[in-house]
């Protein structure tokens, strides 16, 4: 008896010991019944990521070039076609903001690219200093899209004669060239290091690491893309100026708040990108592969649940036809009508809801909490 | 029918299952001590949050800023002290007040083996689990063969109730016809080897492990009782406790459950790791030369003292134990929903639930509100679970209150908007959201501001 339990318990230890130490093992992806998780994570890399990331490098090639041709010769066609470069770029930096995973996050890509408001003290100082740090945690409010967006359309009085004027006449134009030049090739090479990484070696470390970790690549760039609906989209775009998270509104936090009249298509933009993601779209194509919304379709069938890739793709859909609604400047809309801006805060907000607890639910990702032990 | 009782309070047997008990169990707990220790659990849940959940009515129970620490050793301490039978009244009674303040200091943290622990703990403190075998006996010199033998009869009552009552809960529609939460959870295990990707997708694979294990939680206290299937009951408790150990991240959990009912085995078979124990010891001994120690003197029958404290104490601990789970009865609503009497009732691993909640702030005077981020005040840990529960809520509640108070907010109100889903159901608002939670006060009463389920789970 005694030996018969004690060689059952140590078998049972053993087990037990082994099977809690492989939790970083990955489990194969293909399976003939059930959802193939490799084929999400293949798709999310080839077809969105590292294609965005391309276009995104090509975008902020030609902002270099416009960037070069202004600085050459600092006149107002060059001025518009560098601006113009600007803001194609901050476009599809749209679609890149979320994947905040492997290169991006360890060298912080996105902090250095854009946070907002910019913060014009920083920026002068960093120009009448001619010294600086740019990828300085202390500069991230000075670096990236919207230190340009200052560059381009707030430096200056008012008119475009006065922006020209820091670039030629003014004092101190050497440093203002030398600083905007300075912007634009550290937002290339930081994107350009993120690009080859991903090609070189991270997309094969990414679509291998399948299992349900909360170091895996589904449940992090899961929790990626949720927290870049909610901060990045909906609290900094529309929640934040509007005044949600204060005691007042905040007409001046708004992206690209110097150019102004274009915040509300970024705004789209992102919307466009988070929904695309979700429905595992390619990018710059109507080519759909394996996503979130598959993936939810497949555990509908398992639980008989609801349709929720229906459901959050509808949500989506009202909360674009309320920004649609919105003033081309955010910041016109909040000073001239803030319960409109607010009512699209709520669509969006009611998207939050839906993915980061129903589908997460359903999915049961493991969400970075605090590892302890559950019962 | 008195007579029956007097005759089987004062039936003896072996000291020995008791002693064997009282060792693993000093072992074990020393063993998740040093365990949430190494991993940096003690920082991270107790130190590093600023605000903490408590109980109702322990509010006055918080982690010690770094003396924390010293309340894990002290606790370690007495849970070695109770493997060694060293001061064993006094061990055992400092380990149940240590881990249970432990327990209390933050509710984030709640388990129910945790508070298994504490209450098998202080069960402990009135049985003689030191009378042979120990240090205590080794320096009084005189050790005991045999107790009373309902002390080992306690123990095994206490793992039978919160077998039993954990087989009662999963009697209910979404355990049993819908699967639920299992069909949740093991989909998601698709990376386990071999049965991730097909056992684990199948639906009839999820009603199988629902129906099997409500009827293991109800038929292993007999098994195990009886001596023809306890051997057999033994595998299985193995095999259930492996089996959802690599499934969850349970901790230490399978383990005590495990060790513990060995607590059902004869008295033999206790005795063999006594001798195997004493085999080790006696080689030690002579290696390092020690002198030959005074004979023990070994006496036959331990009689237990204060009988006519004790059996009352006892009484009414179990009593309580077998009514505090169905105190749910008391309040109207959905208990998986209300969560009011859900606690101390063993309902393990019963329901996928999450919410997602945030909180206005608004100026009664000028209408002026804003929105709080939770994660100013909240570890993401504390969030989650503040997010489904409504005393966690509106203790939140109360404590943002406070804060923007002393920030120098006037006419202070606190809304939640929060939205709660349930065993794979789409969330529905969770939270009345024209209540001024600031207004309303913690209690045993039924909480109105909790939205109605709109549905039903039948069963207990």
């Amino acid at each position: 008896m005694f030996k018969k339990i004690t060689s059952v318990f140590i078998l049972v230890l053993s087990i037990v010991a082994c099977s809690s130490s492989d939790d970083a093992t990955s489990g194969s992806g293909s399976s003939a019944d059930g959802f193939n998780r490799q084929s999400m994570l293949i798709n999310w890399a080839d077809t969105i990521i590292i294609p965005v990331y391309q276009d995104l490098n090509s975008q902020l090639a030609g902002l270099v070039t416009a960037k070069n041709t202004f600085n050459a010769e600092p006149n107002q066609v060059n001025l518009d076609a560098f601006r113009a470069s600007w803001l194609n770029a901050y476009k599809v930096w749209q679609y890149a903001e979320m994947f905040d995973i492997g290169q991006a996050e360890t060298i912080n890509y996105y902090s250095q690219m854009n946070i907002y408001p910019a913060s014009v003290i920083e920026i002068e100082n960093n120009i009448a200093s001619g010294t600086y740090d740019l990828s300085h945690p202390n500069n991230q409010d000075a670096v990236g899209f919207p230190a340009l967006d200052y560059m381009l359309y707030g430096v200056g009085a008012s008119s475009d004669m006065d922006i020209l004027a820091i670039y030629t006449t003014n004092a101190n134009a050497d440093k203002y060239r030398n600083h905007v030049s300075d912007l634009v090739e550290q937002m290339k090479t930081l994107t350009q290091s993120v690009l080859t990484n991903w090609t070189s070696v991270y997309r094969d470390q990414f679509v291998g690491s399948t299992a349900n970790t909360a170091t895996s690549s589904t449940n992090k760039l899961t929790n990626d893309f949720i927290f870049y609906y909610e901060k990045g989209l909906r609290a900094n775009k529309i929640g934040i100026p509007a005044g949600v998270f204060s005691t007042n509104p905040l007409p001046t936090k708004t992206e690209a708040f110097y150019r102004g009249d274009v915040s509300k298509e970024l705004a789209l933009t992102a919307l466009d990108a988070v929904q695309d993601f979700f429905n595992g779209k390619a990018y710059k194509s109507n080519a759909t592969g394996a996503s979130f919304k598959q993936y939810l379709q497949y555990l509908n069938t398992v639980k008989n649940g609801e349709d929720l890739d229906v459901i959050i793709n509808n949500q989506i859909n009202v909360a674009r036809t309320n920004i649609q609604g919105l003033n081309a400047n955010f910041t016109e809309q909040i000073t001239s009508n803030n319960a409109q801006m607010t009512d699209a805060y709520n669509e969006l907000q009611k998207v939050v809801v839906l993915i980061k607890l129903d589908m997460v639910q359903s999915m049961n990702i493991r969400v970075d909490y605090v590892d302890a032990d559950g019962d | 029918m008195n007579t029956k009782i007097q005759t089987y309070l004062a039936k003896q047997t072996s000291a020995v299952p008791l002693v064997v008990f009282r060792m693993l169990f000093g072992i074990m707990m020393l063993f998740s001590i040093v365990r949430f220790w190494a991993n940096g659990w003690i920082e991270k849940l107790y130190l590093e949050p600023t605000f903490h959940f408590s109980f109702y009515g322990f509010e006055w129970v918080k982690p010690l800023g770094n003396y924390t620490y010293l309340l894990f050793a002290i606790c370690g301490l007495a849970a070695l002290s109770v493997a060694l039978g060293f001061k064993y009244r006094l061990a055992i009674i400092t380990f149940f007040l240590t881990f249970t303040y432990i327990e209390f200091m933050d509710k984030t943290t709640y388990l129910n083996h945790y508070y298994f622990i504490s209450i098998l703990s202080f069960l402990m403190i009135f049985l003689p689990a030191h009378v042979s075998f120990s240090v205590d006996s080794y320096l009084k010199k005189v050790s005991y063969s045999k107790v009373p033998n309902w002390t080992i009869d306690s123990i095994k009552l206490l793992l039978g109730l919160v077998y039993f009552y954990a087989g009662l809960a999963k009697i209910n529609s979404d355990w049993l016809f819908k699967a639920m939460p299992l069909k949740i959870w093991l989909p998601s295990k698709y990376d386990l080897p071999f049965i991730g990707e097909n056992l684990m997708q199948q639906e009839w694979f999820h009603y199988a492990m629902s129906w099997s294990g409500m009827f293991y939680d109800l038929a292993i206290p007999f098994l195990l009782l009886y001596k023809r299937t306890r051997l057999f009951a033994f595998i299985i408790v193995i095999f259930f406790h492996v089996f959802t150990r690599i499934l969850f991240p349970i901790g230490m959990f399978p383990f005590i459950m495990i060790i513990s009912t060995l607590i059902f085995f004869d008295a033999n078979f206790h005795q063999k790791i006594i001798n195997f124990v004493a085999g080790i010891w006696k080689v030690l001994r002579q290696e390092m030369s020690l002198a030959i120690q005074a004979p023990i003197k070994v006496v036959d029958r331990y009689q237990v003292q204060n009988k006519r404290v004790l059996m009352p104490v006892l009484f009414m601990f179990f009593m309580i134990q077998m009514l505090l789970p169905f105190r749910y009865f008391a309040y109207p609503g959905e208990l998986f929903w209300t969560e009011e009497g859900y606690r101390f009732s063993w309902r393990v691993m019963l329901m996928e639930k999450m919410g997602y909640t945030t909180f206005t702030i608004k100026n009664k005077e000028t209408g002026a509100m804003f929105v709080v981020d939770n994660s100013d005040f909240l570890t993401d840990f504390q969030e989650k679970q503040m997010s489904f529960q409504p005393d966690f809520i509106l203790e939140y509640a109360h404590f943002l209150g406070d804060h923007f108070a002393a920030q120098g907010h006037e006419y202070i109100q606190v809304f939640a908007e929060s939205y709660v889903a349930l065993n794979g159901r789409l969330s529905q608002p969770y939270i009345d959201f024209t209540v001024d939670l600031y207004k309303e006060h913690e209690s045993f009463q039924h909480k109105t501001w909790v939205l109605p389920f709109n549905d039903v789970i039948k069963g207990l």
